[in-house]
């Protein structure tokens, strides 16, 4: 009995004495490099947005590192998977802050960022993310560490909303999202710019449950509302599937959606009832030769083409790196006041942060799939 | 009152309720037989629209001509989900059969997991386009906005399967064992009839109706992913308890029931709140029917 609890004794020390030599290289391992968290989706049904800024991180990081790194010290990457879910994501932010990040480039999904950004706020950590679109994450206010590379929802729904009474010319539009944050955020603004226009009417606002069995019910009353066309704020695997039943009830209704929709995946398994469908995403900058060189570097390296938000991520590194180089730390208060005020070329401009953390210079266009690829409307 | 759109709701709803049955009905049966909720039975319906995906791309990629295709598709489907139902049985319940009731649920939501994953890493986590196995129909084409040629095929599939397993039920040899097993197991030990061989061809047949589910589903909605059993297992699920789990016509009224009130609470009020009603509605039936719209209600053995 007794000889037990000596050797359960010494276990706890020599476990306790183990922590703190841990701990004691850690701290250490701190002052030799830059940590760069990168967190977003890696895994599940939305990967494919996540993994292309994975790979841009690697490839900014690898180069800088090449050439010397940030401020004398390496650049260190930390990947963590948060599958697109928000009660992941909060373990995701925990995880990275107790390993030490100095700063983050994600979350990749609305939800899973916004879950995340209280947790880093706390931490004084600067979060950054390529792709979380929803309006509220800058305008509310309550995460001054927030910062992003892409255009929010708003811009976004108000594009398309202009594109489709200036251009397309359509007076009877129904607007149908998918109860998510994302999809939720982007139909709202949707209706109100349509109802503000005065030029069109909404014949039809609905949310939509992800994943159901199908959709007839919901495009048999899209069907009855007789409108011309439908926008829709969500990802690609139900706009698909309504798209799909859309043509197969032989309904030649326009349909308009968003950058969750401008995927290739939408393409390939929606196949020919993608054919003329209308999705707004970043700004198309394959002119930009820094672009052009970052596309060519991920060939090289990864012998595929870059995915989703590739473009916006590698700014978001780039613009993050530069911050921190300019400030001359990665102190939170520095590194802020940098982004806020030093312009940065990236693949998709020059751009530096508004005092929400909006990315001025980054915008969407308009983009129609012809013969299975997304072109450009001009 | 607008006909033509009530029309489409029901037939919109009839079809997801053909669906749902398909499904619900091996879950009524498993259940009438060893009292066991076989969570795994989703997965069964989702590895038959995958068996069929790949059976069906191979044989389109050699040139076969469509109907060949459709139909060699499905009884590799069929094929493929029986020797997973057949061995799900063997491996995961048939050790756990006289164990309390609760670890046998265990070890099936465990199988359910484990077939998920292994989809999920053996194949891909992308979503997959799924052909058109059903191709329309140029005769039907003046009513195609009403009624699809998917749809028809849907109904008469399933139709059909009620029919044969109506009449594999009530005439054949091994429908009358299955009958008595249902009603005392030991009794039916006790007279002659081989228990284990009944459960695992209920199991079979189950996932025999699962399979052709997943395969026309899939085909009428054109994509599939390794997660689609688990909201089609739940809902068909549900469908079981409505109808009274354990009784046959019970799994088919309630799952048509439950497509019908999707669809006209979508149509006419809100596809907001379509899951909330469709369980509100299962809520109130289960407060005046507690063993659903035509299950028996069992009397404790003493």
């Amino acid at each position: 009995m007794k000889q037990s609890k000596k050797w359960i004794k010494g276990m706890v020390l020599a476990f306790m004495a183990a922590i703190f030599m841990f701990s004691g290289s850690m701290s250490w391992a701190e002052d030799g490099t830059i940590k760069l968290g990168v967190a977003g989706a890696h895994s599940g049904d939305l990967a494919s947005y996540g993994i292309p800024s994975v790979n841009a991180a690697k490839l900014v990081v690898k180069e800088i590192n090449a050439n010397g790194g940030v401020l004398g010290k390496q650049v260190e990457l930390l990947v963590e998977d948060d599958a697109c879910k928000p009660e992941i994501a909060t373990n995701t932010a925990t995880k990275l802050v107790s390993q030490g990040v100095n700063v983050v480039m994600g979350h990749i999904c609305s939800g899973a960022t916004k879950a995340a950004l209280g947790i880093y706020k706390d931490s004084n950590i600067i979060c950054m993310s390529p792709s979380a679109t929803n309006p509220a994450l800058t305008q509310s206010g309550d995460y001054p560490n927030f910062y992003r590379t892409i255009a929010s929802d708003d811009a976004q729904a108000k594009l398309d909303v202009d594109f489709a009474l200036n251009v397309l010319k359509l007076n009877k539009i129904a607007v149908i999202h998918d109860k998510g944050d994302y999809g939720k955020g982007f139909a709202e603004f949707a209706k109100k710019f349509l109802e503000e226009s005065g030029k069109a009417e909404v014949v039809l606002y609905e949310g939509i449950t992800p994943g159901a069995v199908d959709y007839s019910a919901v495009v048999q009353k899209i069907k009855r509302s007789d409108a011309q066309a439908v926008i829709f704020g969500g990802y690609h695997p139900e706009a698909s599937k309504i798209v799909t039943q859309m043509r197969k009830k032989r309904m030649d209704t326009i349909f308009i959606s968003d950058d969750g929709v401008k995927d290739d995946t939408f393409i390939k398994v929606a196949g020919e009832y993608a054919q003329g469908v209308y999705a707004s995403g970043p700004k198309d900058s394959s002119k930009n030769p820094l672009n052009i060189k970052a596309v060519n570097a991920h060939k090289e390296e990864f012998k595929s083409d870059p995915g989703a938000f590739y473009e916006n991520a590698y700014s978001a590194v780039l613009a993050i790196l530069n911050a921190i180089e300019k400030a001359g730390s990665t102190d939170y208060a520095a590194v802020s006041k940098a982004l806020k005020t030093e312009w940065v070329e990236t693949p998709i401009g020059k751009i530096k942060f508004d005092e929400r953390g909006d990315a001025i210079g980054a915008g969407f266009s308009v983009y129609q799939v012809k013969d299975g690829k997304y072109a450009e409307v001009k | 009152m607008d006909w033509e759109y009530f029309l489409e709701l029901l037939l919109g709803g009839l079809t997801r309720g053909s669906i749902y049955a398909l499904i619900a009905l091996g879950y009524t049966m498993v259940y009438g037989i060893i009292e066991l909720i076989n969570f795994a039975h989703g997965e069964i319906y989702m590895i038959g629209a995958f068996t069929a995906l790949i059976v069906a791309s191979v044989l389109n990629y050699a040139g076969m001509n469509h109907v060949a295709v459709a139909i060699l598709a499905m009884v590799a489907a069929i094929i493929y989900s029986c020797a997973y139902g057949f061995a799900i049985e063997k491996i995961a319940y048939k050790p756990l059969r006289n164990a309390p009731r609760l670890s046998a649920l265990i070890s099936a939501i465990g199988m359910s997991l484990f077939l998920q994953n292994y989809v999920l890493l053996a194949q891909t986590p992308d979503f997959l386009p799924f052909p058109s196995l059903i191709p329309d129909f140029d005769f039907w084409e003046p009513y195609a906005h009403i009624i699809s040629s998917q749809e028809i095929a849907i109904l008469a599939t399933t139709v059909s399967v009620m029919i044969l397993l109506t009449v594999m039920i009530k005439f054949t040899i091994i429908g009358k064992a299955m009958r008595a097993t249902a009603q005392d197991r030991i009794m039916a030990a006790l007279v002659g009839v081989d228990i284990n061989r009944v459960i695992s061809v209920t199991f079979v047949v189950g996932s025999a109706t699962a399979a052709i589910g997943g395969v026309l589903i899939a085909s009428h909605v054109g994509q599939i992913n390794f997660y689609i059993g688990f909201i089609a297992g739940i809902k068909a699920f549900v469908a079981a308890v409505l109808g009274g789990i354990g009784s046959i016509p019970g799994a088919v009224l309630g799952s048509l029931v439950l497509g019908w009130t999707e669809s006209f609470f979508t149509g006419y009020i809100s596809s907001d709140y379509e899951d909330v009603f469709a369980f509100l509605f299962l809520v109130l039936i289960l407060i005046f029917r507690p063993s659903g719209i035509l299950g028996r209600s069992e009397t404790q053995k003493v």
